[in-house]
C-alpha cells in the first residue's frame, strides 16, 4: 500500500509506493533503441535487442497498468486524482497534436514553399530544367512515374469508418453513466471492430500505393509525407485500439461505475483525437 | 480542517513505510518528489562536469592558432556533445530538479501529483545520457554537426548521429513527463487558500515553462525523427532533389529552438525571483506583471525562431517580422529586470552568497539581453551570425543567466534540504572566481567576434589569438572554480554548521514558513491553510 493523504476527513491525495516499474521501462527504451540503432546500421545484435526491448516494455506496461488498475478499483483515487488525471491526458494530447504539428509543418512547407521554389526561374535555368510545380510532386530528382493516392475509394471509408467508431464510442460512454451494462459492452466492442477494420483498410492501402501505384515512402518528399503522417497516425490508431480492447476486457469484467470510469473516459478523449487527425490527413493529404 | 503545524517538528507522525526498499533500490524506486529532486541535481551536476571537460578540450584547442590537440572531427564533436549536454543534460535537469524539490513544498501539497512517473521521468535521463555518450565509442565517433544538428550534414553521419538522435527522443520523453507532472501539479495539488496569484514565482515561472516544454518538444521530436528517416529509410523532407528542403529543418527545429531558450531562462527567473526579495527583506515589486511578462514571453516565444536563420534566406518581409517580433520581447523582459531593481530599491540589503549570484545574474544576464537585442536586427545579425559575438551572446544568458542562478539556487536552498549551511567565505570565492573568469572568458568573445572570428572551427588566423588566449585561460579558470562548488557542498553535507530554522529572515514562501529545516521526507501531508 503506498500512503494516503488527507483533508476534511476523506482520502485527498495517494502517493503510490515504490515500485521498479520505471526503471524497468528505461532499461526496456535503451534496449529498444540500441536495438534500432544496430538494425538501422546492419551492426550487432539488433533484432534481439529491440525485440528484448519490446518484450521489456511491455511487460513493464503491463504490470505498472495493472498496479493502476487495481488502485483504481481499490478506491484509492480520491477526486482530486480524478482530476489530476484529466489534467494530464489533456495536456499528453496537446503534446501529440504538436507532434502531428511537426508533420503537418512538413507537409505545408513542401508544398507552399519549397517544390514552388524548386520551379522558379533560377531553379529551372541552373539546377534542374523543366521542373514545374504541381502537387503531388516527388521533387525535380525524381525521375520514375507514380500515382497519388486517390481520396475517394478506401480513404473515404476510412473517414466514414473512424467517423463511426467515434460515435459508437460515444453511445458506449452514455451507456455506461446510465449503466446498461450490456449496450456499453457491444458499443465497445463494436468501436474496437471498426478501429481494427480500419487499420486493415490501411493496410489494403498501402499495399495498393506499393504494387500498384509505385508509391514508396522513398517517392520524394510527397511518399514521405504521406507514409510518414498516415502512418503516425496509424500507429496511434493501433494504440488507441489496443488501449480500447482494454478497456472493452475491463468493462466485460464489470470494472467502472458511472461516476468513476477516467480510464474510459482517457481513452475516448485519445480516440476522438486520432479521428480528428484523421480528418486533417484526409483533407491535406488525400483530398486537396 | 484547521492543519496548525509546528515549524519544528513533524506535523504528523508518519507510520513510516513498512516496505521502503532501502539502499541502491530506495532511489531507483522512490517516488519521493525530494529524493527525485536531488537525484535530478546531482544528475544535472554529474552532466556539467561532462560537458565542462568538453569545454576545456574546445578552450585548449583553441589556445593557439593552428591544430595541436585534436584532430578537427573531434573538436566538432566536441562542440556539439558540449551544448547537448549542457542544454539537455546539466541545465534543464537542474531545473527539473529544483521544480520537484521546491514546487510541492511551496504550494503545500505532500508530493508531486504523479509521484511514480516522476521517478521514470528521472530515470530515463541516464539511459538517454549514456547513449549520448556512447556515440563517441562508435566508428565515426560522436556526431560533429553542432547541437542544432541541421540537415543536410545530418545525413553524412555515422552510427553516432542515430544514437544522439534517439537520445534526444528519450530526453523529449522525459521533458514531457515531467513538464505533464509539474503543470498539473501546480493546477491541481494547491492548497486551500493557494491561489494562482499567491504562487511564489518559481512556480508560476514553472508552469509555463511546462507549457512551453509540452509545445515545443514533440516539434524536436518530430524533426530528428525526420532526421531519421531521411537517413535511413530513403525520405526526402530535407532533401531538394526529392522535392524537401534543408531549411525546412532549420524552421523546425528552431520551432522548438526557441522556447527551448525561454524554458531554460524562465525557471531561472523564478529562482530569482525568491532570492532577491529575501535578501532584500521586501516582498517582490511588481508581482502581478511578474507574471504577465513571463506569460507574455512565453507567447511570443513562438513567433521569434526565425531570427536564427536570418542568413539561411527568407523574404525580407519575413526578416522584419522575426525582427520586430524579437524586439518586442526586449519589453517584458525589462519589465522584470526593473521590477527586480525596483525591489531592491530602498531594501535592507545583504550579500549572502545566494544574493551574490543573483546580482552576477541581474548585471551579466542584462548584458547577454543586450547583446541579443543588438544580435535581434536582421542587418547586423548577417554581419555577426554564427560568430563569437554569438557565442559570448548566448553564453552570457545560458551561463551567467540559468548556471548562475542554478548555483544561486542551491546555495538559497541547501539549509532548507539538508538542514546544513554551507561555507560562507568560500561561498563568496566561489562566487567571485566564477564571475570574475567569465568574464574573462566570454567578454573578450564580443571583439572576437565582431572581428569575424566564425564559431565551431578548430583553426583561426594570427589576429584573433590575443582574444582567444585570455578566453581560453579564463575557461581554465571558470573550469577549476567549479571543483571548488563541488568540495564546498561536499563539505557543507559533511561537516556543514547545522542551519538554523529559518536561515534567511527575509525569505517568506510556504518552505521557510510552514516547514522546518531540513524539510522532513514527508510534508504537507495535511494541507496547509492559506490566508
Amino acid at each position: 500500500m503506498g500512503q494516503h493523504v488527507t483533508a476534511q476527513g476523506t482520502p485527498d491525495y495517494y502517493i503510490p509506493q515504490p515500485k521498479p516499474w520505471p526503471i524497468i521501462g528505461s532499461v526496456g527504451l535503451f534496449c529498444m533503441a540500441l536495438g534500432a540503432v544496430c538494425i538501422f546500421n546492419e551492426t550487432g545484435p539488433g533484432w534481439p535487442l529491440l525485440s528484448a526491448g519490446v518484450m521489456i516494455i511491455l511487460y513493464m506496461l503491463f504490470r505498472w497498468f495493472g498496479d493502476v488498475i487495481a488502485e483504481s478499483e481499490g478506491n484509492l483515487y480520491s477526486k482530486r486524482v480524478d482530476l489530476s488525471f484529466r489534467w494530464s491526458m489533456s495536456w499528453f494530447i496537446f503534446s501529440e497534436v504538436m507532434f502531428f504539428a511537426a508533420f503537418f509543418g512538413a507537409l505545408f512547407w513542401a508544398r507552399v514553399i519549397s517544390v514552388p521554389d524548386l520551379s522558379n526561374l533560377t531553379h529551372n535555368e541552373y539546377m534542374w530544367p523543366g521542373f514545374t510545380a504541381a502537387w503531388p510532386s516527388a521533387g525535380p530528382g525524381f525521375t520514375e512515374k507514380f500515382s497519388p493516392m486517390g481520396a475517394w475509394g478506401l480513404p473515404a471509408l476510412n473517414t466514414f469508418l473512424l467517423l463511426s467508431s467515434g460515435v459508437t464510442i460515444t453511445v458506449a460512454h452514455w451507456a455506461l453513466k446510465v449503466e446498461k451494462r450490456g449496450l456499453l459492452n457491444s458499443f465497445m466492442f463494436l468501436t474496437v471492430l471498426l478501429g481494427a477494420i480500419f487499420l486493415v483498410c490501411q493496410v489494403i492501402e498501402y499495399g495498393h500505393g506499393y504494387s500498384d501505384l509505385n508509391l514508396k515512402l522513398s517517392t520524394g518528399v510527397y511518399g514521405s509525407t504521406f507514409y510518414m503522417l498516415t502512418g503516425f497516425h496509424g500507429f496511434h490508431v493501433t494504440l488507441g485500439a489496443i488501449m480500447l480492447s482494454v478497456i472493452l476486457a475491463r468493462c466485460l469484467k464489470g470494472h467502472f461505475k458511472p461516476d468513476h470510469h477516467f480510464a474510459f473516459e482517457a481513452v475516448a478523449w485519445y480516440w476522438h483525437f486520432v479521428d480528428v487527425v484523421w480528418l486533417g490527413l484526409f483533407i491535406f493529404v488525400y483530398w486537396l | 480542517m484547521s492543519a496548525v503545524l509546528d515549524p519544528h517538528g513533524h506535523a504528523h507522525d508518519h507510520d513510516d513505510h513498512h516496505h521502503t526498499p532501502t539502499g541502491l533500490m530506495r532511489w531507483i524506486t522512490t517516488t519521493n518528489h525530494k529524493d527525485i529532486g536531488s537525484m535530478y541535481l546531482w544528475f544535472s551536476f554529474v552532466m556539467f562536469m561532462v560537458g565542462g571537460a568538453m569545454a576545456m578540450v574546445i578552450r585548449a584547442e583553441l589556445f593557439q592558432p593552428g591544430l595541436q590537440l585534436v584532430n578537427p572531427d573531434f573538436f566538432n564533436s566536441m562542440t556539439t556533445m558540449h551544448g547537448l549536454i549542457m542544454v539537455f543534460g546539466a541545465i534543464m535537469p537542474a531545473f527539473v530538479g529544483f521544480a520537484n524539490w521546491l514546487i510541492p513544498i511551496q504550494i503545500g501539497a505532500a508530493d508531486m501529483a504523479f509521484a511514480r512517473m516522476n521517478n521514470w521521468s528521472f530515470w530515463i535521463l541516464p539511459f538517454a545520457g549514456s547513449l549520448l555518450i556512447m556515440s563517441f565509442f562508435m566508428p565515426g565517433g560522436a556526431p560533429g554537426v553542432g547541437w542544432t544538428m541541421y540537415a543536410p550534414l545530418t545525413s553524412q553521419m555515422g552510427i553516432g548521429m542515430d544514437l544522439t538522435i534517439f537520445a534526444v527522443h528519450l530526453l523529449g520523453m522525459s521533458s514531457i513527463m515531467g513538464s505533464i507532472n509539474i503543470v498539473t501539479t501546480i493546477l491541481n495539488m494547491r492548497a486551500p487558500g493557494m491561489t494562482l496569484m499567491k504562487m511564489p514565482l518559481f512556480c508560476w515561472t514553472w508552469l509555463i515553462t511546462g507549457y512551453l516544454l509540452i509545445a515545443s518538444m514533440p516539434v524536436l521530436a518530430g524533426a530528428v525523427t525526420m532526421t531519421l528517416t531521411d537517413r535511413h529509410f530513403g525520405t526526402s523532407f530535407f532533401n531538394a532533389a526529392g522535392g524537401g528542403d534543408p531549411v525546412l529543418y532549420q524552421h523546425i527545429f528552431w520551432f522548438f529552438g526557441h522556447p527551448e531558450v525561454y524554458i531554460i531562462i524562465l525557471p531561472a527567473f523564478g529562482v530569482i525571483s525568491q532570492i532577491i526579495p529575501a535578501f532584500s527583506r521586501k516582498p517582490l515589486f511588481g508581482y502581478a506583471s511578474m507574471v504577465y511578462a513571463t506569460a507574455s514571453i512565453a507567447i511570443l516565444s513562438f513567433i521569434v525562431w526565425a531570427h536564427h536563420m536570418y542568413t539561411t534566406g527568407m523574404p525580407v518581409a519575413g526578416q522584419l517580422f522575426f525582427m520586430f517580433a524579437t524586439t518586442l520581447i526586449a519589453v517584458p523582459t525589462a519589465a522584470k529586470i526593473f521590477n527586480w531593481l525596483a525591489t531592491m530599491w530602498r531594501g535592507s540589503l545583504s550579500f549572502e552568497t545566494p544574493m551574490l549570484f543573483a546580482l552576477g545574474f541581474l548585471f551579466l544576464f542584462t548584458m547577454g539581453g543586450f547583446s541579443g537585442l543588438v544580435l535581434s536586427l536582421a542587418a547586423v545579425d548577417i554581419q555577426l551570425h554564427d560568430t563569437y559575438y554569438v557565442v559570448a551572446h548566448f553564453h552570457y544568458v545560458m551561463v551567467a543567466g540559468a548556471l548562475f542562478t542554478a548555483f544561486a539556487g542551491v546555495y538559497f536552498w541547501f539549509p532548507k534540504w539538508t538542514g546544513r549551511m554551507y561555507d560562507e567565505t568560500l561561498g563568496k570565492w566561489h562566487f567571485w572566481l566564477s564571475m570574475i573568469f567569465f568574464n574573462i572568458t566570454f567578454f573578450v568573445q564580443h571583439f572576437s567576434g565582431l572581428a569575424g572570428m566564425p564559431r565551431r572551427i578548430p583553426d583561426y588566423p594570427l589576429m584573433f589569438e590575443t582574444w582567444n588566449k585570455i578566453s581560453s585561460i579564463g575557461s581554465f579558470g571558470f573550469g577549476l572554480s567549479q571543483l571548488l562548488f563541488l568540495y564546498i557542498i561536499l563539505k557543507a553535507l559533511r561537516s556543514g554548521e547545522k542551519a538554523p530554522a529559518l536561515p534567511w529572515e527575509g525569505a517568506d514562501s510556504l518552505e521557510w514558513t510552514h516547514l522546518p529545516t531540513p524539510a522532513p521526507y514527508h510534508s504537507f501531508e495535511t494541507p496547509p491553510v492559506i490566508k
